[in-house]
């Protein structure tokens, strides 16, 4: 029925750790007097699977192992996946930047990518003549260029700048005019790497518009990697995720997108100590928590309009001068967005020097939150809020489930929504 | 099911002899818009714009003219010195222009490289011609130079029949310059080393080729060894057709031809070879 566009089949991609130089050219040379001989490659025997937070030791990674996966005309697949999970170098491979290990990518049709967007334009040139240069190096020809050209200026909304050289451009043009010459490309399969997470909300809005038109209308391939859930979400037909250079789950995006939070949140419910991906000096270190009360009896889940206290604790490394310490917390959505934010500074809160039990206490009178699965990011910072300020960062360091109540008194309940709500009251006149 | 009916298939090593020409005619809009922003790009917010491209070989002239000509004395064969060198220069700016900008092409592009695939052989091909292009601003100065002495003094300067074999030249000049560029950009994608080394060798080499000197005043040994240098006959040959009077022998520009294509070949398999994988190790 329909033509299968990508045929991926067991591709693997092996990366070298380190730095390129001495011990290269010694590496060179035992590999190709293994193959003189006709051995195999002594060096892919040695290679791990790819966890950046543990260190085996060996030099070698695999950053893509066992892909296999199709995708037909028309559907639009969304890959996702934390930040080194391999997402990105499969795009590479896809786009012929760079080559496979081992396996195949088979593909039928003229492949467009878009990894960057405005690549190769140059500061010196006009926007007229960027225009032809980004689009013959996206691959289109002149011609194409040509008969889409006011259409590209018009997307882009330059006009005005349409003779000015490149360099005088703002920053945000600069995206604007990249994305445009990149949204008139004709291929049968478009490779996307998180390029709209540039430019302003309306423009976002705009080239996200222009994806599902192409995907739809036209029947176009697209192969899409967002850390937005939310355009994976509005854009993709079927997702991917992937996780340590392996794809983890195929199917449709819903299901994807769920086993990605909620495999981010096993990671959390570990005692805090655990948790790898933290930054900050480390002087202090967030180690557990607990969620209490009024009566100070310990909860498992918090209840909208109730008393919570959530009471972290935390193990000291080194000396820390607590009144200049700043502490902050938040609640955060599935898709990262902060919905309440306590920063003890703006409160006036100032510790005392010297704690004796190594906790830190919030207490909120009135959780204002609906029912919902809420994630939670700690803070402390000493003497500013610089990045080079904090002692430690845990971004999703635990989850609150937040049961809904009829917080009006009205018979109803509060809808399940991960969102804030505050008092008030609403009339006509 | 559907059959395999594929368009392109990735696999992880390309056979060596796997050069996709088709690919690359493909590409020559993109090649042109190259050689255009190359082109523009250099003389950009100058004054003197493409004027620049006469000052330099005229200014080596002059210092050539004073330290060779004037204080070491070096003979010229019975050419007037001026004309002399600007010929070699002119000949050999375009040779050096060629080698040492197609050498950079992988560390130079990493970064458009590393984000869009198109045929990779389009940027070496894209600085031979708009080197080209400066080649020939160059040349109408050397030409304005001969033709004032042709006119105007009574220097022996007699054209003749070789200046027929003056495409030829420039075209054996242009490959033999990206044949060599393209072989040590190929390998400094792993090793920097050759990066120094190309950035006096071309520089030393200009000596070891008859521009501050003909060809006919050296003898033995030295002689032999000049001869070997593929640029040599080039550059002889150059003058012979210009001047009328130099060493020009079929069978050395048979060599310089032939040394060509073998550096040429051997350069776009290697360019080829290395264009897949360079981005995991620049």
């Amino acid at each position: 029925m329909s033509i299968t566009r990508v045929k991926v089949e067991n591709l693997a991609k092996q990366y070298r750790l380190g730095e390129v130089g001495t011990g290269t050219l010694s590496h060179d040379l035992n590999r190709f007097w293994h193959k003189v001989r006709g051995k195999e490659d002594p060096y892919s025997i040695v290679t791990d699977v790819n966890d950046r937070t543990q260190n085996s030791g060996s030099d070698y990674v695999w950053a893509l192992q066992d892909i296999n996966f199709e995708v037909k005309e028309g559907e639009v697949l969304g890959i996702i996946g934390r930040n080194g999970a391999g997402k990105s170098t499969l795009l590479k491979l896809l786009s012929k930047v760079t080559g496979p290990t081992k396996g195949e990518i088979k593909l039928s049709g003229r492949i467009g990518s878009l990894l960057e967007v405005g690549t190769g334009m140059h500061p010196e040139l006009t926007g007229k003549e960027n225009i032809y240069l980004n689009g013959a190096i996206l691959g289109m020809t002149k011609a194409e260029v040509a008969r889409k050209f006011d259409e590209i200026v018009e997307f882009a909304g330059i006009e005005k700048y349409i003779n000015t050289p490149f360099k005088r451009y703002s920053s945000g043009m600069r995206v604007r005019l990249g994305f445009a010459v990149a949204a008139f490309l004709e291929p049968e399969i478009l490779i996307v790497d998180e390029v709209l997470a540039v430019g302003d909300a309306e423009f976002q809005k705009k080239a996200i518009g222009k994806m599902q038109e192409v995907s739809e209308g036209e029947g176009r391939t697209v192969l899409f990697v967002s850390h937005n859930m939310g355009s994976i979400k509005s854009l993709c037909t079927r997702s991917i995720l992937m996780d340590n250079g392996q794809i983890v789950y195929d199917g449709d995006t819903k299901t994807c997108i769920d086993k990605y939070l909620s495999a981010n949140k096993s990671e959390q419910d570990k005692s805090l100590k655990d948790i790898k991906t933290r930054t900050g000096s480390g002087k202090l270190k967030f180690s557990g928590y607990r969620l209490l009360n009024e009566d100070n009896k310990e909860i498992t889940e918090a209840t909208s309009g109730e008393f919570l206290r959530i009471s972290v604790n935390f193990d000291l490394y080194e000396n820390v001068n607590f009144e200049k310490v700043i502490f902050a917390l938040n609640f955060k959505d599935n898709y990262d967005n902060i919905l309440v934010s306590f920063v003890t500074d703006e409160m006036g809160i100032k510790f005392n020097p010297n704690p004796e039990k190594n906790i830190i206490d919030i207490d909120i009178p009135e959780l204002m939150l609906r029912g919902g699965q809420y994630h939670i990011r700690l803070l402390a910072m000493e003497g500013g809020t610089d990045k080079s300020d904090f002692l430690d960062e845990v971004d999703n360091a635990f989850t609150i489930t937040v049961l809904s109540s009829d917080y009006w008194n009205s018979g109803i309940t509060l809808r399940n929504q991960e969102a804030a709500f505050s008092k008030g009251k609403i009339s006509l006149k | 099911m559907q059959k395999e009916n594929w368009t392109s298939v990735i696999k992880p090593k390309k056979s060596l002899f796997s050069v996709n020409l088709k690919e690359v005619f493909k590409g020559k809009d993109l090649l042109f818009l190259f050689v255009k922003r190359d082109f523009i790009s250099i003389y950009k917010q100058t004054i003197l714009g493409p004027l620049w491209f006469f000052i330099e070989p005229a200014l080596t002239t002059v210092v050539f003219t004073i330290i060779f000509g004037k204080i070491a004395g070096i003979e010229t064969g019975g050419i007037p010195s001026i004309p002399f060198y600007l010929a070699g220069l002119t000949c050999w700016n375009y040779f050096s222009d060629c080698f040492k900008k197609t050498s950079n092409t992988f560390i130079e592009n990493q970064h458009i490289f590393g984000k869009v695939y198109f045929p990779r052989l389009i940027t070496p091909l894209s600085i031979v011609i708009s080197s080209l292009i400066k080649f020939g601003i160059q040349f109408i100065l050397f030409l304005g130079v001969y033709f004032f002495y042709l006119a105007f003094t009574d220097a022996t300067i007699s054209p003749n029949a070789y200046l027929l074999l003056l495409p030829a030249l420039i075209v054996l000049i242009g490959l033999m310059g990206l044949g060599f560029g393209m072989i040590i950009s190929s390998l400094t994608t792993k090793y920097r080393d050759l990066r120094f080394l190309i950035q006096f060798g071309v520089q030393l080499w200009l000596y070891a080729s008859p521009i501050i000197y003909p060809l006919s005043i050296t003898e033995g040994k030295l002689r032999t060894v000049l001869m070997l240098n593929p640029m040599t006959s080039i550059l002889e040959t150059f003058k012979y057709g210009f001047f009328g009077s130099g060493t020009f022998e079929w069978w050395m520009l048979a060599y310089s031809a032939g040394f060509t294509f073998f550096i040429l070949t051997f350069g776009i398999l290697l360019f080829n070879k290395t264009e897949q994988n360079f981005m995991d190790t620049v």
